[in-house]
């Protein structure tokens, strides 16, 4: 086989003696946060399969089409032992699909689409319209402190409203929720992993090393 | 707190970057587009007919109708790409006012301007560009191409010429990885590229934006192949809907496109697809009628 463009080492994954972290890898930017957490010292592992789910300690959702990622892991028998392991307390983040996954309720939905759910929110997908309305801003994240976050949000979700169990941790200048945790999940409306902020990364990271 | 700021380049190249690893379909009809949604499209490419009936009809090939591209709009949930011709700044900035999420400047439409590209970073909406090799990538993106798409000859469902275009766009990048620094100045010259862009591919190891490929994809096995060759995704035009069973077709299309390397999925979502599209042999074509050599 020759070299092609996509391939990518994480090797900086695998001599790391970090936490055992999976990034659900059936389709979007999943190749990004694996770069990311292999970086901060991870031990980073594509998840497609069951087996491959009960090998991580954690687990991210990446950026992508939450209507495409929701089928394949129903087809291909993931949905049910995540939604478990959710359930059982696995730390999970997810950014903006990944987000939309995690969520208790999804408005916007595609017809018969559903998610793992356990946060205990309210999302509406693609908030903010076509892709001509995607945009990067300056964030606030008191949970991460100063300097603020460099946030790009791609067709993506907003929080309408929170349950008593759920935190938020960001909010847009017109107040809408963008970042929100709830015990060991943590979802965001955009992507860290695109704009070279690592520190939701490290801590998620945190959480996990946590349980 | 900064202003938000719209059609920035992270912004462009990240909606790319979000679909990866799924499939783009061409859609001539809202039924269409609701038949692809449902069988996990990625994205639908708007279009009033498909590569093959461009290829048999003749004529001129345009932007489609602001009515359809509205329709499909309206009917799905996943990001609505259109296609508008080479050069043709004017259909593109109506796709932008339609509110398109991707506009594609397609070799398939015919060129409006057998010179110019359409200068891309006066948009807000991003586009991808076909390519045949490097140095034309690399010229699409230097125009302010947000993603890129292999060109393959579209319509045929013969899936030769997309199968040369990424091996040719990944020999080429591997090359320049292998290159000093004073050779890369000639091989900017070579490529007919910008010096910067090619110093980066050449110390990134890949293109700076992503790449899919397009062109003669007819069946999962040709959609993994390519994603085995290092495509980030694939475009599917005449593939599915002129087969004889879409709906199963576009299903296992995703599903070989997500489980690329592993041939006992490829084999069970291959059993029982029907006829896939009849097709023509690239090699059958007269060179008038190449869309990939459209484009410079």
């Amino acid at each position: 086989m020759t070299t092609t463009l996509r391939e990518e080492s994480l090797d900086a994954g695998a001599g790391a003696t970090g936490p055992r972290v999976g990034v659900l890898a059936l389709q979007g930017d999943f190749r990004e946060h694996a770069r990311v957490l292999a970086g901060l010292g991870a031990r980073v592992a594509l998840v497609r399969r069951a087996a491959e789910l009960a090998e991580v300690d954690g687990l991210v959702i990446p950026g992508g089409e939450s209507s495409v990622i929701d089928k394949l892991a129903r087809t291909f028998g993931l949905a049910e032992p995540l939604i478990a392991a959710i359930r059982d307390g696995m730390p999970v983040y997810g950014t903006c699909a990944g987000l939309i996954m995690l969520a208790d309720t999804v408005l916007d939905a595609s017809p018969g689409q559903r998610s793992f759910g356990g946060l205990d929110i309210v999302v509406r997908r693609n908030a903010f319209g076509s892709q001509n309305q995607s945009f990067e801003t300056e964030l606030a994240v008191p949970e991460l402190g100063e300097p603020p976050v460099r946030a790009a949000f791609i067709r993506g979700p907003v929080v309408e409203s929170l349950g008593p169990r759920a935190t938020p941790l960001a909010a847009l200048a017109d107040g809408r929720v963008v970042a929100v945790r709830q015990g060991a999940l943590l979802g965001t409306s955009f992507h860290p992993e695109i704009t070279g902020e690592h520190r939701f990364h490290e801590y998620f990271l945190g959480m996990v090393g946590a349980r | 707190m900064t202003v938000p700021e719209t059609g920035s380049s992270r912004v462009k190249r990240g909606l790319a970057e979000m679909l990866k690893g799924g499939v783009i379909m061409d859609v001539v009809t809202p039924e269409q587009a609701r038949i692809a949604e449902d069988a996990g499209a990625v994205a639908v490419m708007a279009l009033e007919r498909v590569p093959a009936d461009i290829r048999a009809q003749g004529g001129v090939a345009r932007m489609s109708d602001p009515d359809l591209i509205e329709a499909i709009i309206a009917e799905v949930s996943i990001p609505v790409m259109a296609k508008a011709r080479i050069g043709h700044f004017v259909e593109a900035q109506v796709l932008q006012a339609l509110d398109v999420d991707y506009i594609d400047e397609s070799e398939v439409l015919s060129p409006a301007d057998y010179v110019n590209h359409i200068d891309k970073w006066q948009f807000t909406v991003p586009f991808v560009c076909g390519a045949t090799n490097l140095g034309e990538a690399l010229r699409r993106i230097n125009e302010g191409a947000a993603m890129i798409r292999s060109k393959g000859e579209a319509g045929t469902g013969d899936v030769s010429e997309a199968t040369k275009h990424i091996r040719k766009i990944t020999s080429e990048v591997n090359a320049l990885k292998s290159m000093t620094r004073d050779e890369l100045y000639v091989a900017a010259k070579e490529l007919q590229a910008p010096y910067e862009l090619v110093l980066e591919v050449a110390e990134t190891g890949k293109l700076p934006v992503v790449l899919f490929t397009a062109g003669g994809v007819a069946t999962p096995a040709d959609a993994a192949m390519m994603m085995q060759l290092g495509a980030d995704g694939v475009f599917v035009g005449s593939g599915i809907f002129k087969s004889g069973n879409p709906e199963q077709r576009a299903a296992a299309i995703v599903k070989a496109t997500t489980f690329y390397d592993d041939a006992s999925v490829i084999a069970d979502v291959s059993r029982g697809l029907g006829e896939a599209m009849v097709g023509i042999s690239v090699g059958d074509l007269p060179a008038p009628h190449r869309l990939a050599e459209r484009g410079w």
